[in-house]
């Protein structure tokens, strides 16, 4: 028997071993997935706790309801892998030998990162929204809030769901007009980039919307730490943001077992070639998902994709033949724009987000870069689909390479 | 593909004035880089600027700040100061590497 072990049981993870299950001749391999704990979130609902729009009970649902019954799930906390004996190393002692590894532990939010966040205004006046907790916490917070500077803040590239933040914004500027308090409040978005986004079609847009809202726009500030007791941002080249309410998207680093192990770039993402994700340093181990370092938007698009094809890749590879798959880099984001709008960005490696039609055979199609009410319904639709579609494995009607079909390129020098 | 002259030389660089050919970058370079934007170099912004060319040689993709403070041992603080305001793209300007691409 040949063993594929998968580290993670998040969305990349659930979709791999789901799909490998029905490929691989079941009398030749056990399929083996680790992950620490049975809680499995659908992280873009996070989004709208703050504003009280799901319950902890929409996003969140067992893990091994969505793994398949022929595939092994072990609970426990990865120790370390040991890549020239094969092995993964549990925290508990056991050890999980491997023929081929997949690294599918994601990234995840790291507050500790920057001095003052964990301070005594952490969940007082500095809240997250890329937890539950988190995103709970800042939803109380927001139930009482009734005027002063409220501060949208990024702290560091690559993040995951790069458009997020842009969304909470959106959503809060909403959200404050509707009950009155808009007029009371100062808004602003901080950011490392020199835009509202990383590409200049979509920034500008997004950038227009922002200012639309009178939501102020602070760019290129790399921030050094925050000082609780002043309540303000500072950054490496002395700048201040001054806040009330901070709504912080920590920097974004990928499990710690994977720098234990010695397989990680400076922020844990695991490098790999980023049209296999095939690891650059070893040729049994993979990364697919937020663990990775490919220059794509950390995002649960990005991760559907390139698991349709990864795993076509993994089948020919595992057999002794070339990997003839390419994955693109394709992403697909509904991004909230409050008022139940939303706009849609669909791009990849070479192409940014351009305007035009996404077509949808039955669903669409639908504007890219515009907000309709279409894209709005979509996003909402798209939970249904992540929880009974997207991870058993069935197929879903988005191809997986970006297309250019609808999309207009506008005249640029 | 634009080509500019600098320091007397055909140089091929994109719509922002970054070079697009690594081979055609040196030491003189650098510095005429470096004036058009300000920056006198000195033993520090070589540090730096040498920490990049190699970097990208091996890794294939510009650094960015964070790499540079980790893995280049440069304090991000100390970039700042040598880069005023936009230490990542300025480095990468000067070091005749692609604009970094700021993620995605």
């Amino acid at each position: 028997m040949r063993n594929l072990l998968v580290l993670g049981a998040g969305t990349a993870g659930t979709m791999i071993v789901n799909k490998l299950h029905k490929r691989l001749p079941r009398d030749e391999w056990t399929i083996t997935v680790v992950d620490r704990d049975d809680d499995h979130h659908y992280q873009p609902g996070y989004l709208f706790v703050p504003f009280g729009g799901y319950a902890r009970d929409e996003i969140v649902r067992s893990r091994h309801h969505f793994v398949h019954d022929g595939v092994r799930l072990v609970y426990g906390e990865v120790d370390r892998v040991a890549p020239d004996d094969h092995v993964v190393h549990l925290a508990d002692g056991r050890a999980l030998p491997y023929d081929y590894l997949v690294i599918a532990t994601g990234t995840s939010p790291r507050p500790d990162q920057t001095p003052g966040v964990l301070g005594p205004e952490w969940r007082r006046s500095i809240f997250d929204f890329y937890t539950l907790d988190g995103a709970e916490a800042l939803h109380r917070a927001l139930e009482v809030f009734d005027g002063g500077r409220l501060v949208v803040h990024v702290s560091e590239m690559p993040i995951k769901c790069p458009v997020a933040p842009l969304e909470f914004t959106f959503l809060a500027e909403a959200w404050l007009r509707e009950r009155g308090l808009r007029d009371r409040v100062e808004l602003a978005y901080v950011t490392p980039l020199d835009g509202a986004f990383t590409k200049p079609v979509a920034s500008e847009h997004l950038g227009h919307m922002l200012a639309e809202r009178k939501v102020e726009v602070v760019t290129d500030f790399m921030v050094e730490r925050v000082d609780p007791d002043r309540k303000v941002l500072v950054s490496y080249d002395e700048r201040e943001v001054p806040f009330d309410l901070l709504v912080t998207v920590p920097v974004n680093m990928g499990a710690d077992f994977v720098a234990r192990s010695g397989l990680g770039d400076e922020l844990n993402h695991v490098p790999v070639d980023k049209h296999t994700l095939l690891s650059t340093a070893y040729d049994d181990i993979f990364a697919v998902g937020d663990a990775s370092n490919i220059p794509a938007s950390k995002a649960g698009s990005v991760a559907h994709f390139s698991v349709e094809v990864f795993v076509d890749n993994f089948c020919r590879y595992v057999t002794g033949e070339p990997m003839t798959g390419r994955f693109d880099g394709h992403a697909n984001c509904f991004v909230e724009s409050g008022g139940g709008k939303a706009l849609l960005i669909d791009f990849n490696y070479d192409t940014e987000p351009l305007p035009g039609d996404y077509p949808l055979p039955g669903l669409g199609p639908f504007r890219l870069l515009e907000e309709t009410r279409t894209n709005h319904l979509g996003k909402l639709a798209f939970r249904w689909m992540y929880w009974n579609l997207l991870l058993p494995g069935r197929p879903i009607p988005l191809p997986a390479h970006m297309s250019m079909t609808g999309k207009h390129t506008p005249n640029r020098k | 593909m634009p080509v500019t002259t600098i320091a007397g030389r055909d140089i091929h660089v994109d719509d922002e004035g970054f070079l697009t050919v690594y081979a055609e970058w040196d030491d003189d370079l650098a510095k005429q880089l470096a004036a058009n934007i300000g920056i006198d170099l000195t033993d520090a912004h070589w540090k730096a600027i040498r920490f990049l060319r190699e970097d990208y040689r091996t890794q294939g993709e510009t650094p960015t700040i964070r790499r540079v403070s980790t893995v280049g041992g440069i304090p991000t603080k100390d970039l700042f100061t040598l880069f005023p305001s936009k230490p990542g793209k300025k480095m990468a300007y000067i070091a005749g590497l692609p604009k970094p691409h700021g993620c995605v």
